[in-house]
């Protein structure tokens, strides 16, 4: 049962995947991301992380990649990409030795076993979900115990970035009429 | 990989499964989509009757008694209707986007409890079973259900987008603008109710709320135990999401044609009225189990012949309300006038949001005064006062902010002279 959930959701992940990658219409791209989030949350399921799987949809799936779609939709840039020019130079060279160099590694991992590389053979050691407590019990407890202070700054920098973006944003005009940005590029 | 696959808290899925399960288990998700069907089209005809006596007039009165049969005459008519698909959309994802809707809507209800004897945890024998009155009980519970509302957010944009026309476009980025905000306000209601559970299970939430009441008579509903505030915040956001008028600018016909099913005929077209009248009555069913304790009431016959009838009791007290919320939603849409998309945007992130995370903050305080032995009086008055505070701060913030951006704009309006400026 567990090994053919595996299978295919394995083979969705992988189909959208590579449909990210391949597709020329950068919405269908993100629906193929779609696909393979929703593929990842699958996985979580069967690994008895109910928890994450609920929040792989509802963030990434439900708000990030709507995010994504919003940007695609309102810039108009959902038309077939000239895929010839290559924006940065040296580009595709480099791609496919970084992708080389993942594979390598990957490969290494599936191959020998996890500790070759990390010395760890699973994540979580002592607190993995095996005990009575549901996953999303255990995940707070360490979330607001042992790592309570990278919350608290985690939720200070994402505070700091809205408050960063909007200041961006917003067009305060001074007196002689300018808005703030264009003063920036100006004195720049 | 762990072998085993724990999908549900279901004391039937616990053991071993095998044909018996497998076919209950059928039997209850059938059961649930036919109701749901069945509830769609009575909630159709039940929605124009309605409205059509609140405006003075008839409502359908033609096919088969009281017009009841008239959704079915609509469905057949749409069915038989030519099937176009725009010239310059996109086909897959034109054809797929209904589907996109009407899915989540069906999935999102499967973790209702639609009965039970829930003096009794809700437990229901058959062939020899112990099982429960819903179609799973998955361990995020309530979760699947805000996955689903934003899962949903995927049909809206598409059929705008897949159109290939404006105003479909316009009416989809609408669309999805309101949903994704409002779903914020909806999740943190749902957090409060959460709360007072202590767990995520919408059944382990009606058992909370099958409890011992108040003085006797007044039930043990979390509308009570939460204070009625997440309630509110609840049916607004609710409401918003299903884009249900007052807020149905998605579709303001004066402005968008039709908004995002602009281009859609036919079946397809039917597909998105069934997802939209479908998430009418899951939001409903959602309500009540969080908020009214859905199938939890008193049994009053708990035999017939010899046959045990005490889950019975349940599914007449969830459909009850279920209809007094229904009707609440319509009686909402005769009423109110429709919102303006900057006093939508501003309602659900000005108000909803912060009153919403300012009342839950409110109930853990409490929650954690009851358990560190502290006076309740106090920690309610001293909470009150902190909410009291931050409201008056934030309502300063807005004025504020909106009163400099007011001047902002009226000194950009005297000194900018467009040829000026530029030169």
């Amino acid at each position: 049962m567990a090994e053919a959930v595996f299978v295919v959701s394995a083979v969705i992940i992988l189909v959208g995947a590579v449909g990210v990658v391949a597709s020329r219409n950068p919405v269908h791209a993100a629906l193929f991301l779609v696909q393979t989030l929703v593929g990842v949350a699958v996985l979580f399921v069967l690994n008895d992380a109910h928890f994450l799987a609920a929040v792989q949809v509802v963030v990434y799936a439900g708000a990030i990649v709507i995010l994504f779609l919003f940007v695609i939709m309102l810039l108009g840039v959902d038309k077939a990409e000239e895929l010839r020019i290559e924006p940065i130079f040296g580009q595709r060279p480099l791609a496919a030795v970084v992708g080389a160099a993942l594979v390598a590694v990957l490969g290494t991992v599936v191959i020998t076993g996890a500790d070759v590389l990390t010395g760890l053979r699973r994540a979580g050691g002592d607190r993995a979900l095996d005990g009575d407590a549901t996953d999303i019990e255990r995940m707070g407890r360490v979330l607001f115990s042992e790592f309570a202070f990278a919350v608290e700054i985690t939720a200070a920098l994402l505070t700091v970035a809205v408050v960063g973006a909007v200041i961006l944003t917003r067009r305060t005009s001074r007196s002689d009429g300018s808005t703030s940005a264009e003063t920036t590029v100006r004195e720049t | 990989m762990s072998g085993t696959l724990v999908l549900a808290a279901d004391p039937m899925l616990a053991g071993d499964i095998g044909l018996v399960e497998v076919v209950l288990t059928l039997a209850k998700v059938v059961v649930a989509f036919a109701f749901l069907l069945v509830a769609v089209m009575l909630m159709i005809w039940f929605e124009r009757k309605l409205l059509g006596g609140m405006h003075q007039r008839f409502g359908p009165t033609i096919a088969g008694p009281f017009g009841i049969l008239q959704t079915l005459a609509d469905g057949t008519k749409l069915f038989f209707k030519e099937d176009l698909v725009p010239d310059r959309s996109d086909r897959f994802v034109f054809k797929l986007a209904p589907y996109l809707s009407l899915i989540p809507a069906f999935l999102a209800f499967a973790i209702v409890p639609l009965g039970g004897d829930f003096n009794n945890a809700g437990q229901v024998e058959w062939w020899g079973r112990t099982t429960y009155l819903q179609v799973a009980d998955p361990p995020i519970g309530i979760l699947l259900f805000l996955a689903m509302s934003s899962v949903a957010v995927y049909g809206v944009m598409l059929a705008g987008w897949s159109s290939g026309s404006k105003y479909p476009l316009l009416g989809s980025v609408r669309a999805s603008a309101q949903m994704v905000s409002y779903e914020a306000a909806l999740g943190l209601a749902v957090a409060s109710i959460v709360l007072v559970t202590g767990g995520l299970s919408t059944h382990d939430m009606v058992v909370a709320q099958a409890a011992e009441g108040y003085f006797g008579i007044i039930p043990r509903w979390n509308v009570i135990v939460t204070g009625l505030v997440p309630f509110i915040v609840f049916m607004i956001a609710g409401t918003a999401e299903l884009n249900r008028p007052p807020f149905d600018l998605v579709e303001a016909e004066q402005e968008l044609v039709g908004g995002f099913h602009t281009e859609y005929s036919s079946i397809r077209f039917a597909l998105f009225f069934l997802a939209e009248f479908m998430n009418t009555i899951t939001m409903s069913a959602i309500i009540v189990t969080l908020f009214f304790g859905g199938p939890a009431g008193p049994v009053l016959v708990s035999e017939v012949g010899g046959v045990g009838i005490a889950w019975a009791w349940g599914v007449v007290w969830f459909f009850l309300k279920l209809f007094v919320l229904l009707f609440c939603f319509v009686w909402m849409r005769a009423t109110l006038p429709r919102f303006r998309y900057d006093q939508l945007m501003d309602l659900g992130w000005k108000a909803l949001i912060p009153v919403a995370l300012g009342w839950f903050l409110f109930l853990t305080a409490l929650d954690v005064g009851r358990e560190q032995g502290w006076s309740e009086a106090a920690v309610t008055v001293v909470s009150l006062l902190v909410f009291a505070g931050a409201a008056l701060l934030l309502v300063r913030a807005v004025r504020s902010g909106r009163g400099i951006r007011d001047s902002e704009a009226a000194r950009a309006d005297e000194q900018s002279d467009p040829v000026e400026d530029r030169a």
